[in-house]
């Protein structure tokens, strides 16, 4: 018999609801446990997210033209691209204003090295008119006066550029990174000649799916023999995979450059044998072949540890049972043993994916020009063009495209079927 | 007793780095054998002249301008002299990271009394670049693979019918589309303005073509001697002074072929924007390391050309060879019959578009 109305709610024993109750002592806990982590975390995101998620701004962030030539930027709203011909006074005007400013802070030179990345000749053009546009006369109208100092500003297609690069968010190195281009007229296709992003894209992921196969099928038997062996030797076994594991990446890059030469030890070999002629060697090296046979031995450790441990933890009586009950050796490994190391497999496989999808130097060293890696692409862009932007947007292309085969396996496979032990 | 010692120690590794006192100097090149020629030539006879400087060396001018940027964004410069070629001086010159030099009064004169502007002449390409040496990307070819007839010509390069087997080339369009266009029949003079067109960027490609499959493609300078040595290419591009080591001080059958040599310039830049101690310590490192005696030591122990008029005469002897070091330098007469100075303003506007075009032709 209970004296509450049938219509209030649940009370705890101080009155309160118990609803509300609970929800405080809960969210005490949580409090607790996020100020623990807390720590963490703020690294985390000091440390690693603000400075990706900066980066990675980058690749839309094109202030440069509209910080640089304010004026230009608004008068050029009123010219069209299509009819053909230079704009008008008003803008030769504003430039002109623009220009003289931007010569005094030595500004300009930055916006040349930004528009000479989507049309060549631009560094010269900026920088030549640079120099001559403190003699300009003010007062006088200007537009014959930058033509006569250099003929490119009667061109309208460099004033395209300037006005498909006018606004400060662009989408210009997104649709660079995907082999497109950014005109006046709008996005229109690169000619073949000066496409090369697609093609990598494609040619990364294949051959790191590759890379991800080869891996399991070498590593399957071995993490198999180690997590089933006596201890002594099975030890001993552990001691081989993870030595060349502690050596340094370059040595073991260099030494399959030895190995694999046309002059090198393979090759010798099967001459010396007789399979192979010697002035038609095999060519392992400086193509996709020798960046999938090193890389595979690069990436073997990542595949094998997690395959062991988790078959370390599979039970031998499984299997014996599934033999008692009259299974062939085979059947047993394949409906007993196998999928319960598929947590293994997909804990490795997802390792050895993303680090094969990242790597640069092995490609780099030993991929000819075959077996070159975006990766590569996007170092380049870095280091040696400096165009941060573009690599921005390449490494945003490849964050999501990650993404995307992660949410497809785990659509397949099943992200909670991923175990590291 | 355990926590005394432990706080001791520490206490006392603390005091020793700050009582170091010793003024130091972050001085960045390549590394290998031309980092090695400066620090003999320029950084220990300056140690030797100051005491209570210490120079420290990174390895990093590969990535400067990278780097440079990072650290103007950052706000931190670390470094205080950077080694840089031509065309990255220009780059971090136009974006402000590099500071103006004048090089009459920050930079030494010649002994006869010639002002720096004159002795380093037209080598001065750009306001912020002080120019160092003068090196050049030369081929290196395989005594015992060539046949009968050594190469003369740079035209070999392509020659696959008289010269068979594979050849190395670096990685970049610069240097190898002018060599495509001079062995298709191009004047020198009008190399860069057809080099500028659709039509002459396709035929410059095209050239390449015939040899594409016997290529393999270097990005680091040691990368050819050691194919040259190893046997995996009858004959490659590299830089010169490479090449000496690899004939003169490894004693490989290999042999130079000079003739349409790319010339590039090698040179200091001091960032932009350092606190003034920093700033007049490094223009008193560069004051000591440019003026003409210490060009000239650093021919002794690397075969790159002094880049000062009143250097060349006194080249003298290899330090630990005992050779002549003239007759190896890229800009002896004998050697210098046909070259070609790496074109600054061409490759400035056309890199980045050529680059990607030449990458794609790669790929395919």
């Amino acid at each position: 018999m209970s004296d509450q109305t049938s219509s209030g709610p649940v009370v705890a024993a101080d009155g309160r609801p118990l609803k509300q109750s609970l929800q405080r002592a809960l969210r005490r806990q949580k409090l607790r446990a996020l100020m623990l982590i807390a720590p963490l975390l703020i690294f985390i995101l000091v440390a690693f997210i603000a400075p990706i998620g900066a980066m990675l701004f980058r690749s839309v962030e094109n202030e440069v033209v509209s910080k640089i030539l304010p004026r230009t930027v608004v008068a050029l709203e009123n010219w069209d691209y299509g009819s053909g011909e230079a704009p008008d006074e008003p803008v030769f005007a504003a430039l002109g204003e623009d220009l003289l400013e931007a010569v005094q802070t030595k500004s300009h030179t930055i916006l040349a090295r930004r528009l000479n990345y989507e049309k060549s000749g631009m560094t010269s053009l900026i920088k030549r008119t640079g120099r001559k546009v403190k003699r300009m006369d003010m007062d006088a109208p200007l537009r014959p006066q930058f033509i006569e100092a250099d003929q490119r500003w009667a061109d309208p297609e460099v004033w395209g550029v300037i006005k498909a690069y006018s606004s400060p968010i662009t989408a210009g190195y997104f649709l660079n990174a995907m082999d497109l281009r950014l005109t006046p007229d709008g996005i229109e296709k690169r000619p073949e000649s000066d496409s090369v992003y697609v093609l990598l894209f494609k040619r990364t992921i294949l051959l790191s799916a590759l890379i991800t196969f080869m891996t399991f099928l070498l590593g399957y038997p071995i993490a198999y023999l180690l997590s089933n062996l006596r201890m002594k030797t099975a030890n001993m076994l552990m001691i081989l995979v993870l030595l060349p594991f502690w050596t340094s990446l370059l040595v073991r890059t260099s030494a399959w450059k030895v190995l694999l030469q046309q002059q090198g030890v393979i090759n010798d070999v099967l001459v010396w044998l007789g399979l192979v002629a010697d002035d038609n060697r095999l060519e392992l090296i400086n193509n996709a072949t020798g960046t999938v046979i090193a890389m595979t031995h690069i990436l073997l450790p990542f595949m094998i540890l997690p395959l062991y441990s988790v078959m370390k933890t599979i039970p031998p009586s499984y299997v014996r049972a599934a033999k008692s009950l009259g299974a062939t050796d085979f059947t047993a490994f394949r409906r007993v043993y196998f999928p319960q190391s598929v947590p293994g497999i997909g804990a490795g496989a997802i390792l050895v994916f993303i680090l094969a999808i990242g790597y640069y130097i092995t490609p780099a060293l030993v991929g000819g020009t075959s077996g070159t890696f975006i990766s590569n692409r996007i170092a380049y862009n870095i280091s040696v063009s400096g165009n941060w932007g573009l690599a921005a947007a390449l490494g945003a292309l490849l964050l999501i495209l990650v993404m995307a085969l992660y949410v497809l396996y785990d659509k397949i496979v099943g992200i909670d079927n991923v175990k590291l032990g | 007793m355990k926590l005394t010692t432990t706080l001791m120690a520490t206490s006392a590794l603390i005091a020793s780095s700050v009582a170091a006192g010793a003024e130091e100097m972050t001085i960045v090149s390549w590394g290998g054998a031309y980092q090695a020629s400066q620090q003999k030539a320029y950084a220990e006879p300056y140690m030797a002249l100051n005491p209570d400087v210490k120079i420290i060396w990174d390895e990093s001018s590969g990535e400067a301008v990278a780097k440079l940027r990072a650290m103007a964004e950052a706000g931190n410069l670390t470094w205080d002299v950077v080694d840089v070629v031509a065309a990255d001086a220009m780059r971090l010159c136009d974006e402000g990271l590099a500071m103006e030099i004048d090089p009459d009064t920050m930079l030494a004169p010649a002994p006869d009394g010639t002002p720096a502007s004159e002795d380093f002449g037209d080598l001065l390409v750009s306001e912020c670049f002080i120019p160092q040496i003068v090196y050049s990307t030369t081929v290196g070819y395989r005594t015992d693979l060539v046949g009968d007839t050594p190469p003369e010509s740079i035209c070999a390069l392509f020659d696959t019918a008289t010269y068979p087997g594979k050849r190395s080339l670096e990685k970049r369009p610069i240097g190898n589309m002018e060599w495509a266009l001079i062995c298709d029949g191009v004047a020198d003079e009008d190399v860069y303005d057809l080099l500028a067109t659709e039509e002459g960027q396709a035929r410059a490609f095209a050239k390449l073509d015939t040899i594409k499959d016997d290529v393999i493609w270097w990005t680091a300078g040691a990368d050819t001697p050691q194919l040259l040595a190893d046997g995996e290419v009858v004959m490659g591009s590299t830089y010169n002074g490479r090449l000496f080591a690899l004939i003169e001080e490894q004693k490989q059958p290999v042999a130079m072929l000079w003739d349409a040599q790319v010339f590039d310039l090698d040179g200091w830049i001091i960032p932009a924007g350092l606190p003034e101690d920093r700033k007049a310590r490094a223009l008193d490192f560069v004051y000591f390391a440019t003026d003409t005696q210490r060009l000239a030591d650093q021919a002794k122990y690397i075969s790159y050309g002094p880049a000062r008029k009143s250097s060349a005469p006194l080249v003298g002897k290899h330090a630990e060879l005992g050779i002549d070091m003239a007759p190896h330098m890229p800009t002896d007469p004998a050697n210098a019959k046909h070259t070609f100075l790496f074109n600054y303003d061409f490759w400035a506007d056309y890199r980045d578009d050529l680059d990607a075009k030449f990458q794609a032709w790669l790929a395919k």
